[in-house]
């Protein structure tokens, strides 16, 4: 009696998840996109790693940031990784950022009842050469958005994007273009100072900020500092 | 007879008027509101003429930062002074609390306050409430009878210890004294020290950060060394600035309405009696 009441009690207390921290966001520009990431990977009150990667490149203009439970993320990147090359070999061209988009839903919507506990954005060049931002929630309701911030700092980080960035609503008719009117260099600054203030307020964002930027040329990396405290 | 109960005056202490009220809500699921925690790193240790308390400067509520440069150190008598770790609002009371009677006590003996007797006064206090006020604490002074560090733990029990840690980063902390603590350590070595080890904390703990506090008792006097290192500082600011021009929030309505003055006063003869 006493033991099955034992196992009942640790099947009620078992949790597969932790929440490891950190920060994401992306945000489009006109013909670019900035997606960023902090480097720290903590559990409770203790810092596992200062330099930790939260980004991958999923595709040539592709990239996604992802904060949440890293074993899970993990999981994620090498499921997509081997859709994307599979989509390779069949179609012998790289997916699109839409494409990647609509396949990263669909790949957390088939475990909703034991879901990726990922928090994602997804960030790149949709087939015009604009920049394209995806938020996502951790079982796959996705958006196309102009900016979008995910993670432990996000709701931190969410108002002063939109008070700089500020884009028309979705709803509207005729569809309205969500990239911002910002430049490359000045949506990089922005994200610099946005991650800087984060890392004051929130104790799971610090450490270093790795920056990718996505343009016609290419893939660029940028890394900054942050508090380590 | 029980009606008597009611009409005493109120004797001091905490008011429990609203605890069979507040399990009631619970039950129905209403959530009681958070406490401002300082996950905290506090030290202290005894060097050759006196004692060392060490702070960080870190007050946070859940996950967020609530106060980058809070003092930590308290005050409880001339010669003596308290570092807290738990709950903010029971740190600074119950130091606060024992601290006035200290000062009381002077009055009437005439005489310097004693460690111990702060450290009786805080442990019967903190047992009387069973754990429930949450305050851990760093206690360290110089009196008649010597330098004197103590460590109190929430449900009241104490240590008399050449070097304590305290609250989250004290395993952080402690790898600092374990490694490098010696016995008649100078001013300058006990402050060096005092300062690894809070970085220890600041760096490694994520419920301690910002600044390192640091307050030195010596037969005599005090130096309370406010901000003594300042660690973090930001590490990048916009070089633009922000502007926020007029309408970046969008006005739905406008409505203006001019203040008169409603009430008039009117002289008369003043009030009898």
């Amino acid at each position: 009696m006493a033991a099955t009441e034992g196992i009942k009690q640790h099947h009620s207390t078992w949790s597969p998840y932790d929440n490891n921290g950190g920060t994401c966001i992306a945000i489009a520009g006109s013909n670019y996109c900035v997606i960023a990431a902090d480097t720290r990977m903590s559990t409770g009150y203790s810092i596992l790693t200062r330099d930790y990667s939260k980004i991958c490149n999923l595709a040539d203009k592709c990239v996604m940031a992802s904060s949440g439970f890293q074993a899970d993320v993990k999981a994620l990147q090498k499921n997509l990784s081997a859709r994307h090359l599979i989509y390779q070999h069949q179609h012998n061209k790289q997916m699109s950022c839409p494409a990647m988009a609509q396949l990263l839903s669909n790949t957390l919507y088939y475990k909703r009842f034991f879901p990726y506990y990922s928090f994602n954005v997804l960030g790149g060049l949709d087939n015009e050469g604009k920049g394209c931002v995806f938020t996502y929630d951790a079982v796959g309701s996705y958006e196309r958005v102009g900016y979008g911030a995910q993670g432990t700092g996000g709701t931190l980080m969410m108002p002063v994007l939109d008070n700089q960035l500020k884009s028309p609503s979705p709803l509207l008719l005729p569809a309205q273009d969500a990239t911002t009117p910002l430049s490359e260099s000045e949506a990089v600054d922005l994200v610099k100072d946005v991650f800087a203030s984060a890392a004051e307020r929130d104790i799971y964002t610090g450490d270093g900020l790795e920056i990718v930027v996505v343009n016609a040329e290419g893939v660029k990396r940028e890394f900054l500092e942050l508090r380590r405290d | 007879m029980a009606n008597t109960a009611i009409e005493l005056p109120p004797k001091g202490g905490f008011s429990f008027d609203l605890c069979r009220r507040n399990e009631m809500l619970a039950k129905k699921g209403v959530q009681s509101p958070s406490f401002r925690k300082t996950g905290t790193t506090i030290v202290g240790l005894v060097f050759q003429d006196g004692v060392i308390l060490g702070a960080d400067t870190r007050a946070t509520e859940g996950p967020i930062v609530c106060d980058k440069n809070c003092e930590k150190i308290h005050y409880m008598a001339p010669n003596i002074y308290c570092c807290g770790a738990g709950t903010a609002a029971d740190t600074e009371a119950v130091t606060d609390m024992v601290s006035s009677q200290l000062e009381l006590h002077r009055y009437a003996t005439g005489r310097e306050s004693r460690v111990v007797t702060a450290l009786t006064l805080l442990k019967s206090h903190l047992y009387s409430y069973q754990g429930h006020v949450s305050a851990a604490l760093v206690l360290g002074g110089v009196d008649c009878t010597g330098p004197h560090l103590h460590t109190i733990y929430p449900h009241g029990s104490t240590d008399t210890l050449p070097f304590a840690t305290m609250g989250s980063g004290s395993l952080a902390a402690m790898a600092m004294f374990e490694s490098r603590y010696r016995e008649g350590m100078t001013r300058e070595e006990g402050i060096k020290l005092v300062c690894q080890a809070i970085c220890s904390g600041i760096f490694n703990d994520l419920g301690s950060g910002s600044n390192v506090d640091v307050c030195v008792i010596t037969k005599g006097q005090k130096e309370y060394l406010r901000n003594y290192e300042l660690p973090n500082p930001r590490t990048y600011v916009s070089s633009k600035g922000y502007s926020f021009a007029k309408g970046h929030t969008e006005v739905l309505s406008t409505k203006i309405t001019p203040l008169k003055e409603h009430v008039k006063i009117i002289e008369g003869d003043a009030m009898e009696e």
